[in-house]
């Protein structure tokens, strides 16, 4: 059986916990199919990304380098996947479902005649994989029928390879012409933060509408998300009326998060919301709306004014550090 | 210019999405079937392109089945200029997408846009597979679009987990509508009334000469876990106990 490649992706030369994550789902579907688990690496000049990849318990890391995978573009990168896997004799190619892989993944799965699935989050050992369908209202086993495969993976539904040793590193020289439509990055407005990543942060604090302002948000969430040591998270509705940047929201559309700790604040708790931390480990609600839907689904609810609540909250957890 | 514009057939979001009771699919009893979120999104993208251009002509396509002409409609009477039913049996996006391919070459599409998802399956697949089917650049999850050269290029910023990317590319071109590229007008009644007699032609998928048969087989769907029920604390200092003692994680 063939090998199991992974899109590894890269900026700033850090790798993300998402690719650690996708690396891990290799791991379990090579481990059906006997093959190897191989990270791939594109970009422009890699330098210590490679150290960083060989950390992450893949068989081996194959590198390719070329001015032209400077930037993440899909056209340039699915030509390039698909030659990498060529080249690795591998038959199913895993990406994490980020917006990175997400763009990628399915132009691979079309120029390669592979089926896919995307946001997996289990993979069985007869070969299926479970995906959400209707904002995770239904959650389908599919089969693909191909014998070439793509993949991309829930980061909240696969763990990293603990403690696995250094793998080799191979340099790949393939020469990929760059199509004469090919797309042009023209710039990237980088959203800066101290804070941890939302998809990665081991406590998160989310504002919604209730909160009624950006200005809100910085006044009376923040001081609580640094209290905690989180990451801030937000609604659909939070970002449509530009109080907090798009890269915060949580839901069927946004980012899946998983942390050990939610706090919901001023979140009514719509389904697509939901879709998008359920599956957090405890989750907390506070909502002066005692019928908000969120409370179905929180471990713990506070029936109360946020502009009361969270100031206090707010107190009490610096009180006790 | 030639604007296509797809419209899926989808429960409305609002509905409540429960497993049937032989585990093949959905309930279906009882739901209201709306344009996809993101597709009305994606039309209304194309309505301010041609507003802005003066001349092109905004095709909306749909496949499925022959309900799918009241989403059609739909889009008709937001404003887009005829519509194309393409029949096909529970296609899966990859299905879909060769059927898509086909369309926009018999049209001579010079752009089309797509919703990033469609809210049933959850794939945001589609506009993907398109895109490297026909050979074209894509700009997926797009919040801003501006088209240059007289319809030679165009300029998108997307939406991605790291911030806003902005792109530029020669169309033709795929692009896929995030949530915030505009807010979809609503169909007047001058225009539900124009819609009626709009053209919408139908095309059968097996007349196009394609593989048919999905990629992707659904062996069984399954309701998500319940999550056991939790309580609601009296105050902030119930809340924090709480989090200390029974929850561990404070
Ligand atoms: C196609 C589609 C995709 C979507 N994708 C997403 C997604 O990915 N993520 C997402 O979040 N949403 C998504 N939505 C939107 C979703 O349906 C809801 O509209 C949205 O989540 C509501 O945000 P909210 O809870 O902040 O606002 P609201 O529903 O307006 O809730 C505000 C809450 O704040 C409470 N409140 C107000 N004032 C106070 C106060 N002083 N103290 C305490 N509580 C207060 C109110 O009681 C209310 O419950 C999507 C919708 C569609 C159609
Ligand atoms: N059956 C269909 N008919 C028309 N457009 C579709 C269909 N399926 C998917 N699409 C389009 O492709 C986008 C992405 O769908 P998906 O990849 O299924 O999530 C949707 O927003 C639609 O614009």
């Amino acid at each position: 059986m063939g090998n199991v490649l992974i899109y590894g992706e890269h900026a700033g030369g850090n790798i993300p916990k998402a690719t650690a994550v996708a690396v891990g789902a290799a791991q379990q579907i090579a481990a059906a199919s006997g093959g190897d688990t191989i990270l791939a690496l594109l970009g422009n000049d890699l330098g210590g990304v490679k150290d960083a990849a060989a950390q992450l318990g893949a068989t081996k890391v194959v590198c390719v380098e070329s001015a032209d995978l400077e930037h993440e573009t899909a056209d340039i990168r699915t030509l390039t996947m698909k030659a990498v896997a060529e080249a690795t004799g591998s038959d199913t190619v895993v990406f994490a479902a980020t917006t990175a892989g997400k763009d990628i993944a399915p132009r691979l799965a079309a120029a390669a005649e592979a089926a896919i699935a995307s946001d997996v989050t289990a993979v069985n050992d007869d070969g299926t994989f479970v995906r959400p369908m209707y904002a995770g209202n239904v959650f389908a086993t599919v089969k693909l029928e191909s014998d070439f495969k793509v993949v991309s993976v829930r980061t909240t539904a696969f763990e990293p390879v603990e403690g696995a040793a250094a793998s080799a590193s191979e340099d790949l020289s393939l020469s990929i012409e760059k199509p004469g439509n090919a797309v042009e990055f023209v710039k990237l407005d980088a959203t800066v933060s101290d804070r941890p990543v939302l998809t990665e942060a081991e406590r998160v604090v989310a504002g919604g509408r209730g909160l009624k302002s950006g200005e809100n948000f910085t006044t009376v969430l923040e001081p609580l998300v640094d209290a905690l040591g989180a990451a801030m998270g937000a609604s659909r509705a939070a970002v449509d009326a530009g109080y907090v940047p798009n890269d915060l929201q949580v839901g069927q559309t946004g980012k899946v998060i998983a942390p050990t700790l939610y706090i919901g604040v001023g979140i009514s708790g719509a389904i697509q919301h939901l879709a998008g931390m359920k599956d957090s480990k405890v989750i907390v609600a506070i909502n002066k709306d005692a019928d908000a839907p969120i409370f179905s689904v929180a471990d713990f609810g506070l029936v109360a004014d946020l502009f009361e609540a969270v100031p206090e909250l707010t107190e009490k957890v610096k009180a006790l550090a | 210019m030639k604007i296509l514009v797809t419209a899926k057939r989808v429960p409305d979001p609002e509905t409540k999405i429960k497993v049937n009771a032989d585990g093949t699919g959905i309930e279906e009893a009882g739901i209201k079937w709306v344009v996809n979120p993101f597709d009305e999104i994606a039309i209304e993208q194309a309505l301010r392109i041609k507003e802005a251009q003066g001349e092109a002509e905004v095709v909306i396509v749909s496949v499925g089945s022959s309900d799918s002409q009241e989403q059609l409609r739909t889009g008709l009477a937001m404003g887009a200029d005829r519509a194309i039913l393409v029949s096909a049996d529970n296609p899966d996006p990859t299905v879909v997408s060769r059927i898509l391919e086909k369309i926009v070459e018999k049209e001579s599409a010079d752009l089309v846009i797509l919703g990033k998802q469609a809210i049933d399956d959850d794939s945001n697949e589609v506009g993907q597979m398109l895109a490297q089917r026909l050979g074209w650049p894509q700009a997926t999850f797009i919040s801003e679009l501006e088209i240059a050269d007289g319809g030679g290029s165009a300029t998108c910023v997307r939406e991605i987990d790291g911030g806003l990317e902005t792109l530029s590319f020669p169309l033709p071109a795929v692009i896929t509508a995030d949530l915030r590229l505009n807010e979809p007008r609503y169909a007047s009644l001058p225009g539900i009334m124009k819609a009626r007699k709009k053209p919408m032609e139908e095309i059968d998928a097996a007349s196009l000469g394609i593989e048919l048969g999905r990629s992707v087989t659904i062996v069984s769907v399954e309701p998500p876990p319940e999550r056991a029920a939790g309580r609601v604390v009296k105050n902030v200092d119930e809340l924090i106990a709480a989090l200390q003692g029974e929850a561990k994680v404070l």
